[in-house]
């Protein structure tokens, strides 16, 4: 399948939704590529409990003239101007068309892959039931049964108290939701935020919901105890340790933006982020950047990013000036929230010697304290060579040992040789209200 | 016990019935299994919860390596975990 676009849009979180809504309305033909079952990205996945924005975005995602390609992943960039994308079912699904693949050519692109959680590795972190803060709120989302589990909640970031009040509502017992940052660290981020006085009432809810559990700063587990699965975490605070029975540790240590697409297509980084311009313009000309992997702020920037961004790359650059004025403003919320969530140092030391870093190839901490760089590590332990290409463990050496992984190449994601030989079909020009 | 509409699917021979909209890993799970085998035999269960991690791996319909976090349980699949298979 061939098919043209004159805008792509990569993920439909909300600043995917944002661009490809607002890029529609200008009347652009355009599609939306997107890796999940749904749309609405992590952070709006389907369930209950969507703040009533989500759901009018949402709405107006599935009234506007779009292709759309749910369920799809990007895997290559064949050409300039094309790339290549799998459906996740191509390998089992009957139609044997599927197996090739979908060349999807744009004339503008807009970068909306979001963000995944950092992980640090401690001992029984491979345990079956330890999972990401948002992985195990994605797992509830997705039909897993968590009234009655209990839970304990560990990390940093703002994500932990949404994921508690949320698993709580579910029916699970949060048993305790452990932040690592101390309150004086958290504090300037609170401040900040007396000019979104909604974002404080929103944490002051979720926090209302879990009110029956213990909330505790400068606090992580150092070990996940089990058998074929979790049993117990070992938390610590101030140096004392203890013992929590549960059956879910849900743990996820703030975010890493997704970086790797923009890196293919040759777009320019800056500090592990994707560089993007007032307009949200990369440093590839025609490859636009929204959400966060220009720098990690939540829901209402990534909406606002994303609007920037479609207005941009269709061409109405006054309103999109008129909109990156207000995102001028709102940019002081990512610093603060980075620094809110800045590591303490002692979590690198969680690891023991014999715990598993790389867990696609079982790569432990000893064989990687020897190396002197990512590359080197890779090269002789295979380390970020697994199936994940270092998304997991690259977040984890990057915190450890200062490491940044290196370049990127084809294929993203494992794909069928089928879908990386190509396709050689004509291509179809898009007509809008078709879904893939 | 079953909704009426209700999806009928196996984990492992085993038989799961789950609402529509549940990803196969949840079924996984929901079955009381694992998803995969790591390297050194040591069971594994979805991390990411969003296709990035490849712990959720599990054959289906006899087709490997599919990211059971990313796909919807259909009536009829067969799943097979880390559990019944060594997949790695």
């Amino acid at each position: 399948m061939s098919r043209a676009f004159d805008i792509l849009v990569v993920g439909a979180g909300p600043a995917g939704i944002a661009a490809a809504v607002t890029a529609a309305e200008c009347g652009l033909s355009v599609g939306v590529v997107d890796d999940n079952p749904a749309p609405g990205g992590q952070i709006w996945r389907n369930g209950a409990h969507l703040p009533a924005s989500a759901r009018r975005w949402k709405m107006r995602f599935e009234a506007a003239p779009l292709v759309r390609l749910q369920g799809w992943r990007i895997v290559d960039r064949p050409q300039p101007g094309t790339v290549r994308a799998q459906s996740n079912d191509a390998e089992f699904a009957p139609d044997a068309a599927a197996r090739d693949g979908a060349d999807l050519h744009y004339r503008q692109l807009i970068l909306a892959t979001g963000a995944r959680e950092r992980f640090l590795p401690f001992p029984g972190w491979t345990l079956p039931n330890v999972i990401g803060a948002g992985g195990l709120d994605a797992m509830v989302r997705g039909g897993l049964p968590i009234a009655g589990r209990r839970v304990v909640v560990a990390g940093t970031g703002p994500l932990l108290l949404a994921v508690a009040a949320h698993l709580a509502s579910r029916g699970a017992t949060i048993a305790a939701i452990c932040e690592q940052a101390s309150a004086a660290q958290i504090a300037p981020l609170m401040l900040n935020l007396i000019t979104q006085p909604g974002k404080l009432w929103q944490g002051a809810s979720y926090r209302w919901a879990t009110r029956n559990s213990r909330y505790l700063t400068r606090c992580w587990p150092v070990a996940a105890r089990g058998d074929e699965r979790l049993r117990s975490v070992i938390l610590q605070r101030d140096g004392k340790q203890w013992t929590v029975n549960c059956d879910f540790l849900a743990c996820g240590f703030h975010l890493v933006p997704n970086t790797e697409l923009a890196a293919l297509l040759g777009c320019s980084l800056d500090n592990g982020f994707v560089s993007a311009g007032e307009l949200m313009q990369t440093s590839v000309p025609g490859i636009w950047c929204a959400g966060e992997p220009t720098g990690i702020g939540g829901v209402e920037l990534s909406l606002l990013e994303g609007q920037i961004a479609g207005l941009a790359a269709a061409g109405k650059t006054q309103a999109a000036q008129k909109l990156a004025r207000r995102r001028r403003g709102a940019l002081s919320f990512v610093r603060a929230l980075g620094r809110a969530c800045r590591l303490d140092s002692q979590l690198r030391h969680l690891a023991a010697p014999e715990t598993i870093v790389c867990r696609c190839e079982d790569v432990p901490l000893h064989a990687l304290r020897v190396h002197t760089g990512w590359r080197d590590a890779k090269l002789h332990t295979r380390c970020g060579m697994g199936p994940c290409q270092g998304r997991i463990c690259g977040g984890a050496t990057e915190f450890l040992f200062g490491w940044r992984a290196g370049s990127v190449r084809p294929p993203l994601f494992p794909a069928l040789v089928s879908t990386l030989g190509g396709t050689q079909a004509p291509v179809v020009t898009t007509s809008p209200e078709e879904t893939l | 016990m079953a909704e009426p509409e209700s999806i009928a699917l196996t984990v492992d021979e085993i038989v799961v019935r789950v609402s529509p909209g549940t990803t196969v890993a949840a079924a996984a799970l929901i079955a009381g299994s694992h998803t995969r085998l790591s390297i050194a035999g040591e069971p594994r269960a979805p991390l990411c919860g969003m296709g990035i991690c490849f712990e959720c791996r599990v054959a289906i319909n006899g087709v490997p390596h599919q990211r059971s976090c990313q796909i919807l349980c259909a009536p009829g699949m067969r799943v097979t975990t880390g559990r019944e298979l060594a997949i790695r």
